[in-house]
């Protein structure tokens, strides 16, 4: 009998119309990296809400050492030492580091604070791991990277033993994601238990010492990662082989569809400071431009001003030979813009609307869809049938099916069915992968790249390094608000690239050296 | 014989009309027992009495016909006003607006109503005389609707605020109008004079009712929403931008123009709403509904929203809670006779809306617990079953 020390058995998680775990056994040694690996929507949040508390299973029980325990509140799991970092930081935005890890276990004597011991305890815990944080400083002034250390700094803090990471490279740059690849390590190798959710095969290949696939809620299997391929492990993941590069031809460049000159967009926290300063670029028909950087240096805003969502200061953009610089959001989509947004639940669909009015969102108003003001269904319902066919849009009850049932994946290849099927010359595509597994990502840039070659001109904005180097033509990378480098991706490095995003390198210190 | 238990329990539930519709069911079934209680408390000895009378009263008080009919008619005349300003508060809140101020709205109607009623009634030939008044009273409605719809669109001036004030300072300034105004105004009745016939809406068949052909227009207009809403590219980007405004504003719907329309619609609703109550004939020949300027906001405004929650802001939908909220308003008069106050229906209503603001929420957790549970016994009657038997059945059957 090997020892566990949590074992989650024969799980069963039934919301209504979905069975998101269909008996799942998970069984964690002590000391090791355990990695869970799934598609979206395959169920490992699920599985791990039931573990944290969050969800109650059906069928199953979870045993600690062996021994049945009751998880009914996040409170237990707490007692139980088990800790999660989510995915998006559960943090308290006006509140100092240390505020937020005492948040919850205040130590405190006749109602008052005991802040010194708490702040005793926590530079300890920080200089013993390495984890460097400032803890009087306010949330929202430090960056993710940092937002990060503070939620493992706070599941140190209570003691925890079993550590649970959702998805927790998805903000990271690469210098910080293999900080952070050492930091689980040196948890391990001092007895913590890890377990780490994630659907990037690289990451799980460097740091996990087993790994339990998901698929559509069902357990596939544990595998030692010693023993195994990223091939083999994408392949229990998706039920399929999947390429990993993104095969095509080099581009054919038309003309200038986009060109912006000196683009300047103020920010909206800091009143007086730029957060998109005199960029200037332009996208050529046939190519695919990537504006790469890491979250949170201007890209939003710079996208929001090219598309119109947001004013800008100062600047002209013009696309094919068209001055759009003050155009409104309709008038630039028939000039010729098409956009998947950053955002799909806020920009990019209606979640309260069926599928099909979704499909044709960007499309309504055309006389193909309208006749004096009236819409015309059976077209609507014809088109979204179309589409739905084309791109294999998957859903419970096709056209009609409300957005907001639908999974992620499935969201975003509508977006995407919905922008390329428009006629459009330039393609401003948001990250437009986030939060999809690798079959779908796959699926996309295989769109992507086809749109290319039939000559559009695609501007790509993106935060993975993968997608950076895999697709794009030429890369610019973006600092501060400010294009500090253009690379080509055949020639460059991701470790190069990383720097640049970084801001550890620029352009014209290359050029000094 | 075989139960087929692959029979999908969702497909049945959690249809939106019906899941809807059980939600105000069931926020009429709580408000009602909660009113009850209330009666209760008040007045115990007479409680399941005045329960009775809130739910029958509103079509019989005794055996005699004419009375019979009298109250229907008369449930449906009330309805008339606060299903207009349902139909109000009901379309904006498909855009996301709150329009609290259907009240300001109703009375800037019913004055421009009256005004027209009064001052031009040598103007027009007396055979439409009535349907400029109504036609009035809409475009005071929409003037009262526009200006909160182009403070929160062009100012982004929260709607719930500007339309509170908008109420108050119609009243007041409809009452002003009406007082300084001798030919309108009855100072030794404290009320308006009464209304030249020419002005009045032709009554509907009945004589001794105040009911009358605006009914029809009502129907109509909920219908009309019904289409927009449902069939035309407005009523798309209206609800598109209702849902989520940051999707209608990415997809290049005009936000603000769509705005100030919605508020000037539903502010004519609401306007129409005020006409129609005022120019409805009366009973007594030589006679007119009147207006008494005091300085109370119009109630017909918020009974709107109760109307409009209560029918989940279907335009068809609300035409019945109107009915119904009527109905139980009529029962509320007659329960005075057995010693509870008219507002112990305010309390029932009150009760209602509360319910049915968040009745929909606790009806869907209620049939996806229904569903989980049904599941279950599935699950455990499947594993109990010998899936042997059942083959053995169907061979037989074969």
């Amino acid at each position: 009998m090997e020892e566990y020390i949590i074992e989650m058995l024969h799980i069963t998680k039934i919301f209504p119309g979905i069975i998101a775990n269909d008996d799942i056994t998970l069984q964690l040694r002590k000391g090791e990296i355990h990695a869970l690996l799934g598609e979206n929507g395959a169920g490992k949040s699920t599985l791990m809400s039931v573990l944290f508390g969050l969800y109650k299973a059906e069928q199953g029980e979870i045993r600690k050492n062996g021994n049945v325990v009751r998880i009914n509140t996040p409170n237990d799991a707490n007692s139980l030492g088990i800790g999660m970092v989510h995915q998006h930081f559960k943090l308290v935005e006006i509140f100092t580091v240390l505020q937020n890890i005492i948040l919850g276990v205040e130590p405190s004597q006749y109602g008052f604070l005991k802040k010194q011991e708490a702040r005793k305890k926590l530079l300890a815990l920080s200089e013993k791991y390495g984890l460097k944080v400032d803890p009087d400083a306010l949330i929202e002034d430090i960056s993710v990277g940092m937002q990060q250390r503070v939620e493992i700094l706070k599941m140190l803090y209570r003691e925890n033993e079993i550590l649970i990471f959702d998805e927790p490279t998805a903000v990271l740059t690469p210098q910080e994601i293999n900080d952070l690849i050492s930091i689980m390590k040196g948890f391990a190798a001092e007895g913590k238990s890890i377990l780490f959710i994630s659907h990037k095969l690289n990451e799980i290949m460097a740091v996990a010492d087993r790994c339990t696939v998901l698929r559509k809620g069902k357990c596939i299997g544990t595998v030692n990662i010693k023993d195994t391929t990223k091939e083999e492990l994408s392949r229990m993941m998706v039920g399929r082989d999947v390429t990993f590069r993104v095969e095509k031809e080099p581009p054919v460049l038309g003309e200038t569809v986009l060109n912006i000159e000196q683009l300047t967009v103020p920010s909206k926290i800091h009143k007086k400071k730029n957060a998109v300063h005199d960029v200037s670029l332009e996208v050529r028909s046939g190519e695919i431009v990537c504006l790469a950087g890491i979250d949170g240096n201007g890209q939003s805003e710079f996208v929001q001003a090219l598309t119109g969502l947001t004013g800008f200061s100062k600047g002209t953009i013009t696309l094919c030979g068209q001055d759009i610089t003050k155009s409104s959001i309709r008038k630039r989509s028939k000039a010729g813009m098409s956009h998947i947004p950053e955002d799909r639940h806020k920009h990019g669909l209606v979640l309260d609307y069926s599928l099909e009015k979704n499909l044709v969102l960007q499309r309504y108003w055309q006389k193909e869809f309208q006749a004096a003001g009236f819409i015309k269904r059976r077209a609507v319902r014809k088109y979204a049938e179309k589409l739905i066919r084309q791109f294999d849009v998957r859903s419970g009850e096709g056209p009609v099916t409300i957005a907001r049932s639908m999974s992620g994946g499935n969201q975003q290849k509508a977006i995407v069915a919905r922008e390329i099927d428009k006629e459009h010359k330039l393609l401003v595509a948001v990250q437009p992968t986030r939060g999809l597994d690798v079959g779908a990502i796959e699926y996309i840039h295989k769109q992507l790249v086809a749109r290319r070659d039939a000559g559009t001109a695609i501007l790509l904005v993106s935060l993975e390094l993968d997608e950076v180097m895999d697709v794009s033509d030429r890369i610019l990378v973006i600092y501060e608000g400010k294009i500090v480098a253009e690379l080509d991706p055949k020639t460059t490095t991701a470790e190069e690239l990383g720097l640049y995003m970084a801001g550890a390198k620029k352009n014209t210190e290359k050029e000094a050296v | 014989m075989r139960f087929d238990w692959n029979f999908d329990f969702k497909r049945l539930l959690p249809r939106k009309g019906l899941s809807a519709l059980a939600a105000s069911v069931m926020a009429i079934v709580i408000g009602l027992i909660f009113g009850y209680f209330v009666m209760l408390v008040a007045y115990p000895e007479n409680a399941w009495q005045g329960l009775k009378c809130i739910l029958t009263c509103g079509y019989s008080v005794n055996e005699n016909i004419d009375i019979f009919n009298k109250n229907i008619a008369n449930t449906f005349f009330y309805a008339i006003p606060i299903m207009m300003t349902g139909l109000a508060v009901g379309f904006a809140f498909k855009m996301g607006l709150f329009n609290i101020g259907a009240s300001g709205q109703f009375t800037a109607g019913l004055y421009c109503a009256i005004y027209a009623g009064f001052m031009w009634q040598d103007m027009l030939p007396p055979s439409i005389h009535w349907i400029l008044c109504i036609l009035m009273g809409m475009l005071g409605g929409m003037i009262w609707g526009l200006i909160p719809g182009l403070f929160k669109a062009l100012l982004n001036v929260n709607e719930v605020i500007t339309s509170i004030m908008f109420n108050y300072i119609g009243m007041y300034l409809v009452n002003m109008l009406v007082m300084n105004n001798g030919s309108m105004y009855d100072a030794v009745r404290t009320r308006t004079r009464y209304l030249p016939v020419s002005a009045q809406i032709p009554a509907y068949g009945e004589t001794h009712t105040s009911l009358n052909i605006s009914l029809f227009f009502v129907v109509g207009f909920a219908i009309f929403l019904y289409i927009i809403l449902q069939y035309t590219t407005f009523g798309y980007e209206l609800k598109a931008t209702g849902f989520n405004k940051y999707a209608s504003e990415y997809a290049g719907m005009k936000g603000k123009k769509n705005m100030i329309l919605t508020m000037v619609i539903a502010g004519a609703f609401a306007g129409l709403g005020g006409a129609f109550s005022i120019l409805a004939p009366s009973t007594i020949p030589g006679s007119s509904m009147t207006y008494e300027p005091i300085e109370v906001i119009a109630s017909q405004g918020f009974n709107g929203i109760a109307v409009a929650l209560l029918g989940n802001c279907h335009p068809l939908a609300i035409l019945f809670s109107g009915t119904f909220i009527s109905y139980i308003q009529r029962g509320g008069t007659v329960a005075n006779l057995i010693g509870y106050k008219p507002e112990i229906i305010d309390v029932v209503i009150g009760i209602i809306i509360y319910f049915s603001a968040f009745a929909m929420l606790m009806n869907t957790t209620a049939i996806n617990g229904l569903h989980t549970l049904y599941q279950r016994i599935q699950n455990k009657i499947k594993r109990t079953t010998p899936p042997v038997e059942i083959t053995k059945e169907e061979e037989a059957n074969q």
